[in-house]
C-alpha cells in the first residue's frame, strides 16, 4: 500500500516537474487571503510542520500546504507552525496524537547549487502507535515553481487521505478591472501567482477553459462589440472563434474540446449555436423567439444546459447537444442564471435572485433539492473545481469585489482575493496533465 | 437642416460627377437652404481657375449631419425593450441621416443597468439594440447599414447604483462607425 502510493506519486511528480518547467513566473500580482468562514462537520485533523529551510525560502511551503488543505474543507489544521521537522526525522507520533492530529506532514526546502530548490515532504499516519510512514517525494524545481511544488504536495496528501484527486495544482482564470484596464488573469487555485493573459482597454467577460487546460475562450469588446476568441495561454496566440454580425458571446467548450457552444445574435435575438473549435460555419442549436444564452455542457457532452426567458423570466433549461426537446430545470424564483454542472453531473450551481439579492444556489439534479449556500447578495459566475468538491464564484464582501471558494454545502468558504480593484468572472481550469 | 443638406450634397458628389444630386431621395425640409460654396464651385464649370482646389471635409460634413440629428440615446424602463414615444423623434432623425447616405454604417449599442448576470444582461442589451434597429427598419433604413450589438452592463454611462444612475444606463446608443 505504502510502496504503491509512493511509486505512483513519484511517477506523477516527475511528469509534473517537466510540465512545471514550462510555466513562467511573473511577480505575484496579489497576495490572496484564505479566510475560512464556516465550520465543517467531518474534517480530518492534520498537522503540517514547518519545513526545514522554510524561513530562508522565497515561498513558505508549509504555509501554502496548510492553506490548501484548510480551504478544501476536508481538513482541520492542528497548530504546528512552531515545530520544524524535516522529512528524514522520525516524529514522535504520540505527541501529535495528543494534539489531536491524525496525520503529520514533514519536509524541507533546500537551495541547490544550480539555484533551483529541492522540496521534500513525508506524510505520517500518527494514529498508529509508532507512526506509519505513508510516503514522500522530492521536487527539484526552479524558484518560480516553488508554489506549484507545494500545491503538488497538497494534491498528494489530499488524494492519499481522502481517496479523491486534489485540485490544488489546477489554475483559475478571472478578470479584473482597474483604472479602465481590463486584465484576464491565470492564477493558482489559491489565487496566488497570478499572471496576465490579456490586457485590454475594453471589457473582457466569460473566460472558459478548454478541457485540456491549454486555451481560454472568452468574449472581448476590443472591436467595440462582443467577439469570441480562443487564446493559447502558454504562447499568447489568439484566434477568432465567432465574429459574426451582432453580438457573439457566452463561449463554452464541449468536453471533448472539438466544439464550442456560443450565443450569437446574427440571425436576430440571442440564440444558441455550436461551432467547430477549428472554426467554420455555426450550427443553430435551437430556435426560439426568446433569449437563449449561457450554454454549458454536461460532463458526458450529451446535454446542454442554458438560460432562457421563454417562460417570461430567465430560467435554466436543458436540451440535447444536438438540439431538440427542451426541458425546464429551475422552477423556484423568477431569475435563475449562470448554470454550472459538477464534473460528476450530479450538481447544478447557479445564481438565483431572491428578494433582490443574487445568491449562489446548488441543486441536486436527481432530486431537485436546492440550497442557497452563501450569505452574500451579489454572487456571480459559479464554476466547479475539477474534482467537484469546491465552487469558485465572484461576489461582494463589505462592498468590495472578491472571489470566493465554497464547499457544495456552503460550510467552508475561503476568500481568494480582492484587495486590488474589481475582480470577477472566475473559471476553474481542469486537472493539469502532468 | 442646412447641415443635412450639406452632407447630402457632399455624399452625392462622392457618388460621381456625372450623376445629379437626387433630391427626391433626400428628406430635405428646408427648401430655402443657401447654396454651399464648395459644392457650387465644383459644379460651376468655368467659374473657377483650373488650378483651384476646393477642399471637402467629409469627416466634418458627416459629423455635422449627425450632430444636427440631435441626441443619440434612447432610454428604456427596467426590464423593458419598448421604445417609449418620446424617443421616436430621435430614431426618426437618425434614420433620415442614415438613409441619406447609403455608405454610412451605424451600430446600435444596447446597454443595461448593473443588476444581474453579465451574459444575461448582454442578451437584454441586445434586445434593446434590436428594438431600435427594427424601428429604423420600419422607417426605411437599409438593414445592412445598421448592426445591433450589445455591451450588456459592461459600459455604464453613470456609475452610481441609485435609480437615476440605473435609468441612465438602460439605453441604446446610436453609434456612427
Amino acid at each position: 500500500m505504502t510502496s504503491s502510493f509512493f511509486s505512483k506519486a513519484s511517477r506523477n511528480l516527475q511528469r509534473g516537474v517537466i510540465g512545471l518547467a514550462l510555466a513562467c513566473s511573473l511577480s505575484a500580482w496579489a497576495q490572496f487571503r484564505v479566510e475560512v468562514s464556516g465550520v465543517g462537520l467531518t474534517q480530518l485533523p492534520i498537522a503540517v510542520a514547518t519545513f526545514r529551510g522554510d524561513d530562508a525560502a522565497p515561498q513558505k511551503i508549509a504555509t501554502i500546504i496548510r492553506a490548501d488543505l484548510e480551504r478544501s474543507g476536508q481538513f482541520r489544521s492542528i497548530d504546528s507552525a512552531a515545530a520544524v521537522i524535516d522529512e528524514v526525522a522520525r516524529p514522535d507520533a504520540s505527541t501529535w496524537r495528543q494534539k489531536g492530529a491524525d496525520s503529520l506532514v514533514t519536509g524541507s526546502v533546500t537551495r541547490l547549487a544550480d539555484g533551483r530548490y529541492d522540496v521534500r515532504f513525508r506524510l505520517w499516519d500518527v494514529v498508529k502507535s509508532q507512526g506509519q510512514d505513508l510516503g514522500g517525494q522530492s521536487f527539484p524545481v526552479p524558484q518560480g515553481d516553488l508554489r506549484l511544488a507545494a500545491h503538488r504536495i497538497s494534491d498528494i496528501i489530499y488524494e492519499k487521505l481522502t481517496g479523491e484527486k486534489g485540485i490544488f495544482s489546477t489554475r483559475i482564470a478571472y478578470v479584473t478591472k482597474a483604472a479602465q484596464r481590463y486584465n484576464l488573469w491565470v492564477a493558482d487555485s489559491d489565487g496566488e501567482n497570478a499572471q496576465t493573459a490579456l490586457t485590454s482597454p475594453e471589457p473582457i467577460i466569460s473566460p472558459a477553459w478548454s478541457p485540456n487546460g491549454t486555451q481560454l475562450a472568452y468574449v472581448s469588446f476590443e472591436s467595440r462589440k462582443p467577439v469570441v476568441y480562443a487564446h493559447d495561454v502558454a504562447t499568447g496566440k489568439r484566434r477568432l472563434i465567432a465574429n459574426f454580425r451582432g453580438s457573439n458571446s457566452a463561449p463554452v467548450w464541449s468536453p471533448d474540446g472539438h466544439t464550442l457552444a456560443v450565443t450569437l445574435s446574427r440571425d436576430g435575438g440571442s440564440q444558441l449555436y455550436t461551432i467547430d473549435a477549428n472554426g467554420g460555419e455555426p450550427r443553430r442549436l435551437i430556435q426560439s423567439g426568446s433569449i437563449d444564452t449561457e450554454p454549458v455542457y454536461s460532463p458526458d457532452g450529451k446535454t446542454i444546459f442554458f438560460v432562457s426567458d421563454r417562460g417570461g423570466a430567465p430560467q435554466i433549461y436543458r436540451t440535447t447537444a444536438t438540439g431538440g426537446n427542451v426541458d425546464r430545470v429551475t422552477f423556484t424564483g423568477s431569475y435563475n442564471i449562470s448554470p454550472a454542472i459538477s464534473p460528476d453531473g450530479r450538481w447544478l450551481a447557479y445564481i438565483s435572485r431572491v428578494n433582490g439579492a443574487f445568491k449562489l444556489h446548488v441543486m441536486e439534479l436527481a432530486t431537485g433539492t436546492t440550497n442557497a449556500i452563501t450569505d452574500t447578495t451579489a454572487d456571480e459566475s459559479p464554476s466547479f473545481a475539477p474534482n467537484g468538491r469546491l465552487i469558485v464564484y465572484a461576489t461582494q464582501q463589505q462592498g468590495k469585489e472578491a472571489l470566493m471558494t465554497s464547499t457544495l454545502d456552503g460550510k467552508i468558504k475561503a476568500r481568494l482575493g480582492g484587495q486590488s480593484g474589481d475582480i470577477r468572472e472566475p473559471d476553474w481550469g481542469p486537472f493539469q496533465k502532468p | 437642416m442646412r447641415r443635412i443638406l450639406l452632407a447630402v450634397s457632399v455624399a452625392a458628389l462622392m457618388g460621381g460627377c456625372s450623376s445629379a444630386v437626387k433630391l427626391d431621395s433626400v428628406p430635405v425640409e428646408d427648401k430655402s437652404g443657401t447654396p454651399i460654396s464648395g459644392a457650387d464651385g465644383q459644379n460651376a464649370a468655368g467659374g473657377t481657375a483650373k488650378s483651384g482646389v476646393t477642399g471637402v471635409d467629409l469627416g466634418k460634413a458627416g459629423q455635422d449631419a449627425i450632430n444636427a440629428a440631435g441626441p443619440r440615446i434612447v432610454y428604456f424602463d427596467y426590464d423593458s425593450f419598448v421604445i417609449k414615444p418620446e424617443y421616436q423623434a430621435i430614431i426618426e432623425a437618425h434614420s433620415r441621416v442614415i438613409k441619406a447616405d447609403k455608405t454610412r454604417k451605424v451600430a446600435i449599442e444596447g446597454h443595461t443597468d448593473e443588476r444581474g448576470g453579465r451574459e444575461y444582461n448582454l442578451a437584454l442589451g441586445q434586445k434593446r439594440a434590436e428594438a431600435v434597429r427594427k424601428a429604423m427598419g420600419l422607417l426605411g433604413v437599409t438593414d445592412s447599414q445598421v448592426e445591433a450589438v450589445s455591451f450588456g452592463k459592461e459600459k455604464p454611462a453613470a456609475q452610481g447604483s441609485d435609480e437615476a444612475s440605473l435609468a441612465k444606463n438602460r439605453r441604446a446608443e446610436i453609434s456612427y462607425r
